[in-house]
């Protein structure tokens, strides 16, 4: 089966040679403006100068899923789980927007697996059968939840929770190997993120019951049990499991631990820069080109802000190229 | 007509036609990853088309070992020996198993080996030298059973005369 994407691989060789290499990043690092980095992206051929950032960004990430859906026109969905994390959030959006008066532009994400009228529709009618049945239950939940206890907060664990665990399930049922991962990165990540959060603002566990998603790297109960308990216990358990390297990055903060897993999922891909078979390497560049647009944006963001540069050289990402 | 004979064709027709599959196999992968590459760069055609004929060269050796049977057996250029003995078409196949068997195979790791190597031209041009010695590493047990199979197809002519 591995043959079937040989043409498109290729095409995927020819396109690593475009993105941002760690030379690059360093480049855009030390410029002294954000419209210094502005004319260093466009000699790369990145994003049109004459849009806002953001609208750059969109570009960039259009373009990759343009050409993602040239290259592999007849089975997109083996990529959903990537593009689940936009539904849930369009989800969200959705049910707080029903909740609240007025209209509110900006707050959806293009590029999910269902189109954004369709969610608000649902949310809006109450009427969940246009959504795929694994999210009936919990948009009808979250929506409940947030009309009757106008608590934001639960409405958002319940539906992550049901993010994490349909990104893990759908990297499962790819059968592919560097896709399981991701959907297993991406859970126990996310469900590690929860527990340092629950445990900093003294959550009950009744709580995290309801935050964490089942994962196969991290025993869920365990979890939950230490982060009832506080933020060392957390720590102390997790020096147990996979993810014992990020100790130092969550006793940081939050945003080096979210470094810290763009890192590994880019060591997790980097194997495929060498793989020429397989959906692996096409996988590895939507990875790529995702890191790469999150890696500028953050460097935009902090010279806009006048950040200092060796600030910025600890929040930039690993580059995959 | 005798059962020898038909032994002695089955052999020349087989060879003709595993080495034709795989090196169909091995041309046709080569060529989707060098579309691929021609793609975004269509300068690097002509390189890429060389890594891509490198698997046919099995389907040729296939041919060659065919010719050469059905010449000796008589089948090609008439007198055909219609009295063959079982024991000298089976003889004549047994000769034409190497290649039978041996060139599908490498054409086929050829025409992969081709692959990757074109994902290494595509990825930089100036290593085309060196990426056409991947492939052609795996052409050796090609050649190698191509010797065996004339050796052996010639010294079976020899026995039956």
């Amino acid at each position: 089966m591995a043959e079937q994407y040989i043409y498109a691989v290729a095409r995927i060789r020819s396109r690593e040679l475009s993105l941002l290499s760690e030379a690059v990043i360093s480049q855009l690092s030390a410029a002294a403006t954000e419209e210094d980095c502005r004319r260093i992206l466009n000699e790369k051929n990145w994003g049109n100068p004459d849009l806002p950032s953001e609208e750059m960004f969109q570009e960039e990430n259009k373009k990759t899923w343009a050409l993602i859906r040239e290259l592999v026109p007849n089975n997109m969905q083996i990529f959903d789980v990537f593009r689940l994390e936009k539904d849930y959030h369009n989800l969200k959006a959705a049910i707080k927007e029903s909740c609240i008066d007025g209209i509110h532009p900006g707050i959806f994400a293009e590029g999910g697996t269902i189109p954004v009228k369709d969610i608000q529709q649902a949310v809006e009618e109450s009427d969940y059968d246009a959504l795929p049945e694994t999210m009936r239950q919990v948009a009808q939940d979250a929506k409940e939840t947030l009309l009757q206890t106008r608590d934001g907060q639960l409405c958002d664990v319940m539906i992550d929770r049901a993010a994490l665990e349909e990104i893990r399930k759908a990297g499962e049922k790819t059968g592919e190997p560097l896709l399981r991962d991701y959907g297993e990165l991406v859970c126990a990540t996310g469900n590690i993120k929860t527990a340092v959060r629950a445990a900093k603002t003294g959550k009950s566990r009744q709580f995290l019951e309801k935050a964490l998603a089942p994962c196969s790297t991290l025993d869920v109960a365990a979890l939950a049990d230490a982060a009832a308990a506080g933020t060392d216990a957390v720590v102390a358990y997790l020096d147990h499991t996979v993810y014992a390297d990020a100790i130092d990055e969550l006793n940081e903060s939050v945003a080096s631990f979210e470094r810290w897993c763009d890192n590994r999922m880019i060591e997790t891909i980097k194997p495929q820069i060498h793989n020429p078979f397989g959906i692996g390497p096409i996988a590895a560049y939507i990875l790529a080109r995702d890191n790469e647009i999150k890696t500028v944006r953050i460097i935009l963001a902090a010279k806009r802000n006048g950040l200092p540069e060796e600030m910025l050289r600890e929040r930039v990402r690993e580059m995959y190229v | 007509m005798s059962i020898g004979l038909v032994f002695a064709l089955a052999g020349a027709a087989l060879a003709a036609a595993t080495s034709g599959m795989g090196s169909a196999y091995g041309v046709g992968v080569a060529g989707q990853a060098a579309a691929g590459a021609c793609t975004d760069n269509p300068d690097l055609f002509s390189k890429t088309l060389i890594l891509q004929l490198l698997p046919g060269t099995q389907g040729i050796y296939g041919l060659l070992i065919a010719f050469i049977c059905l010449s000796q057996i008589g089948i090609m250029g008439g007198g055909a020996d219609t009295a063959m003995s079982l024991g000298t078409g089976l003889l004549y196949f047994a000769a034409c198993l190497p290649v039978i068997i041996v060139e599908p195979i490498s054409a086929m790791h050829q025409g992969r080996t081709s692959v990757a190597c074109i994902a290494m031209v595509s990825k930089k041009e100036e290593t085309f030298g060196k990426s056409m010695i991947f492939p052609a590493m795996v052409e050796t047990y090609a050649i190698l059973a191509l010797l065996i199979s004339i050796l052996a197809i010639f010294g079976v002519s020899g026995l039956a005369a």
